[in-house]
């Protein structure tokens, strides 16, 4: 088998972008379920705020420890395996990671630190304030990165020198045509994967007749967001899409598997998109609509793959069912926002198991539809890394042989599979654990501070 | 626009990379530490000093290395796919030293696992970083605007001997660390490590200042050439008196001294770093002018990060004030 330092390279980035994004994915929301706990407690001094947010800084700390050394890896592959994409892009693309590093990430790591350790060190506000910043740096550094990953997508605002962009208009460039959705898009999905993973835990210990005042808590916070954001993100999504048919046309023909330019495309619920014969099999699907919702017309005409040449056609599979796998995870969340409502009016949201037990299976549903939603919108951007302009193939560093890369893509795997495999288990096992008896809040004197012995009632544990 | 504001981003690297040095040299330098501390309440005390801030301090590391993709993009694409796989052996380092902080908490108290993911991942990790260290100074071959070496290349004497020589750096950075922040025993053990390290860190130092000068003819004729010689004394000289310093700090059962003058050795030697290499961005062919972004790509971050910086300066340094003092063992929990 001939090693191509070009495909391991892009499976090598896929595999650890595709996993440092889980992370993000969650703590995103939970930096901010944490800021309005801490908030709450704060405004209304109840226990119960207090226990819910201490419990998930602890889960927190764990997964944001992994999200940064896996974040870390990503400025060094662009370094690493796409050396000519560096080159090429620097200009553009390094001043916004730049701005990321310098708005986002010193935030979040120095406020983290009193967050984590520190509420027996400054009164309850400070507190507060330190889950908020957080909250806002991990806000800050999902723009930036979505303002990057935009530009990539809808290129504007520069000029090409020598083969290297060159920015001629910033202003245009950070509000490029496909950021307000793409943000829009990603910090709701984020959000829901929070809320459900909330929701799932809530639902777990409800069954189980554990933690029953936090739980209730949990689940009705986690399904009041979820009652604005589900149908929101339908909106959202469908405008994304919108603007995408826009400016790239032939992801979007993938995405909807048309081949053939035409009047009144159908939506396909299934099909097995053929790039050999350039046709679909085993197509089930609703006749016009896909027009409609892309068109606003049953009779508008969509363009199919067909018109593009091959070579500048996404690989077709991929696209195709990583949206249809998203929006499957979507609907899953409709369904249970739905069932919430309904036994919310017959009073059963606390006591249905079926409803607690699909619940906690439906904790996946958000890490499934982000990495659906990044396989579609990374692998519809191919063949291109800058669209339209610079090719994915000409990115490549040049003098990596195939060994290489497999020597460096095993080690990521293996460490990876290691470390991530070991975060899981002792997140389910903080889980298992629960809720600790008291947390003591603690509004130290300064006087007092110094001489302070061992507290007792912080580290209580639950057993097992 | 005519104002040169490459020499600025210069300072703004060096900066960078300095202080990520400082920072995250000393918790390296714990980690390292921690198979040989005396027992499992030194461990716990000697985590417990850097749980707070380890990743602020390695948010240094991401902001050296966008600085030098965003002002010498040139260099990165060059410099960081030839130390291919000393930096795949960084990050894979840090990642077992990142997670071990939360994860050895979490574990069940008789597995160790997580104690030698923290010792492993802190030497790996620094290791890795002194091979960069040493093919820096030695040079990258370059063909237009791409590396023309292969993957390999960075294996040799010279380079894993700097690696050596960083462990020490950071060991002498983490022990004086801990006599800063610990005291009785835990205290007196890191200061009696502390004095060895110095001693393993002026060796390297010998070795390098012999060993590059006959490898590197050009860096041999800045250090000797005439008036070099003389105009350049004062760095050899400034860097024993430190050291002497240092020595003194800790026979005299000093706090913070040691840790302070430990920061200065660093600092004395990457001052010879950047003596020696100026103006070579990529030793020894690609000059700072050479490999820098467009100006309107240098303005653009600089005004942000010449605003953000005193910024992040403060409210960093609020976070280590919350935690001044004496490491204490009831923290480090959450």
């Amino acid at each position: 088998m001939d090693l191509d330092p070009l495909l391991l390279s892009r499976l090598q980035f896929a595999f650890v972008i595709a996993f440092h994004f889980l992370l993000p994915a969650f703590t995103i929301g939970l930096a901010s379920y944490i800021a309005v706990l801490e908030g709450l407690f704060l405004w209304t001094r109840k226990p119960v705020f207090l226990r819910v947010s201490s419990f998930w800084i602890k889960i927190f700390a764990l997964s944001f420890g992994m999200g940064v050394v896996s974040g870390i890896v990503m400025p060094f592959q662009f370094g690493t395996n796409w050396s000519r994409y560096s080159d090429a892009t620097a200009n553009i693309v390094a001043p916004l990671m730049g701005y990321e590093g310098l708005t986002a990430f010193f935030l979040e790591a120095a406020f983290l630190g009193v967050l984590l350790f520190g509420r027996k060190l400054v009164p309850v506000w400070a507190h507060f304030a330190a889950a908020l910043m957080v909250a806002i740096g991990t806000l800050f550094s999902t723009f930036w990165i979505i303002v990057l990953n935009s530009w990539m997508q809808t290129p504007v605002g520069f000029k090409i020198v020598d083969g290297r962009f060159v920015p001629t208009d910033w202003l245009a460039i950070l509000f490029n045509p496909s950021l307000p959705f793409r943000f829009l898009h990603v910090v709701i999905a984020v959000y829901l994967t929070t809320a459900f993973t909330v929701i799932g835990v809530a639902a777990y210990y409800l069954r189980g007749r554990r933690f029953i005042e936090e739980s209730r808590v949990m689940i009705v916070m986690g399904f009041a967001l979820a009652s604005i954001l589900v149908p929101l993100q339908a909106l959202v999504g469908d405008a994304h899409g919108l603007n995408t048919l826009h400016h790239q046309p032939q992801k979007l023909a993938a995405m909807e598997g048309i081949w053939e330019t035409g009047p009144g495309q159908s939506a396909l619920m299934f099909a097995i998109p053929d790039e050999e014969s350039e046709t679909n099999r085993a197509e089930i699907g609703i006749p016009k609509l896909a027009s409609l919702y892309l068109t606003h017309d049953w009779n508008g005409v969509v363009k199919g793959l067909k018109d593009f040449p091959r070579a500048d056609r996404p690989p077709v599979i991929p696209v195709f069912f990583g949206f249809r796998i998203m929006i499957g995870m979507w609907s899953i969340m409709l369904a249970l926002t739905l069932g919430a409502w309904w036994l919310a009016w017959r009073k059963e949201l606390y006591t249905s198991r079926l409803f607690q037990g699909a619940a906690t299976c439906a904790i996946p549903v958000g890490y499934v539809a982000v990495t659906a939603g990044w396989v579609t919108t990374e692998v519809g951007r191919q063949p291109y890394v800058v669209y339209g302009h610079l090719r994915t193939a000409d990115a490549v560093t040049s003098f990596l042989t195939g060994g290489d890369v497999i020597a460096s893509m095993l080690a990521y795997v293996t460490v990876y599979s290691l470390v991530f495999g070991a975060g899981a288990y002792y997140l389910v096992r903080l889980v298992r654990r629960g809720f600790p008896a008291m947390v003591d809040p603690h509004e130290p004197k300064l006087a007092e501070r110094a001489a302070r012995p061992l507290s007792a009632a912080t580290d209580i544990e639950v057993t097992p | 626009m005519t104002l040169d504001i490459v020499p600025i981003w210069t300072i703004v690297l060096g900066v960078a990379v300095f202080m990520y040095v400082l920072l995250d040299g000393f918790d390296l330098g714990v980690g390292m530490l921690f198979p040989f501390a005396p027992d499992d309440r030194a461990r716990d005390l000697m985590i417990n000093s850097v749980a707070p801030i380890w990743d602020g301090n390695e948010t240094w590391l991401v902001l050296g290395g966008i600085a030098l993709f965003a002002a010498f993009p040139l260099a990165f694409a060059i410099i960081i796919p030839a130390l291919y796989f000393p930096i795949l052996a960084m990050l894979l380092g840090l990642i077992f030293r990142g997670v071990a902080f939360e994860f050895r908490p979490t574990a069940s108290k008789t597995t160790k696992h997580w104690d030698r993911s923290f010792f492993w991942g802190s030497l790996i990790a620094t290791f890795a970083q002194g091979c960069v260290l040493g093919k820096f100074v030695l040079g990258f071959s370059v063909s237009g605007r791409q590396y023309s070496g292969t993957s390999l290349d960075w294996i040799q004497p010279f380079v894993l001997m700097v690696g050596v020589g960083v462990v020490f750096g950071y060991l002498l950075l983490g022990a004086t660390w801990l006599v800063m922040k610990t005291e009785g025993a835990l205290q007196a053990w890191a200061r009696q490590k502390a004095e060895i390290f110095l001693f393993g860190v002026l060796a390297f130092m010998a070795i390098v200042s012999i060993w590059t000068p006959m490898l590197e003819t050009r860096i041999a004729a800045r250090w000797f050439g005439w008036p070099n010689t003389v105009l350049l004394l004062p760095v050899p000289i400034v860097t024993m008196l430190v050291a002497w310093w240092l020595w003194r700090a800790l026979a005299r059962w000093r706090d913070n001294q040691p840790f302070f003058a430990a920061m200065g050795l660093f600092a004395m030697c990457y001052l010879g770093l950047g003596i020696s290499t100026f103006p070579y961005i990529v030793p020894h062919t690609i000059t700072l002018w050479d490999a820098a972004s467009a100006p309107e790509s240098q303005a653009f971050l600089l005004l942000g990060t010449l605003l953000l910086l005193p910024i992040i300066f403060m409210y960093t340094g609020w976070s280590y004030w919350v935690f001044r003092g004496k490491v204490r063992s009831d923290f480090g929990h959450h």
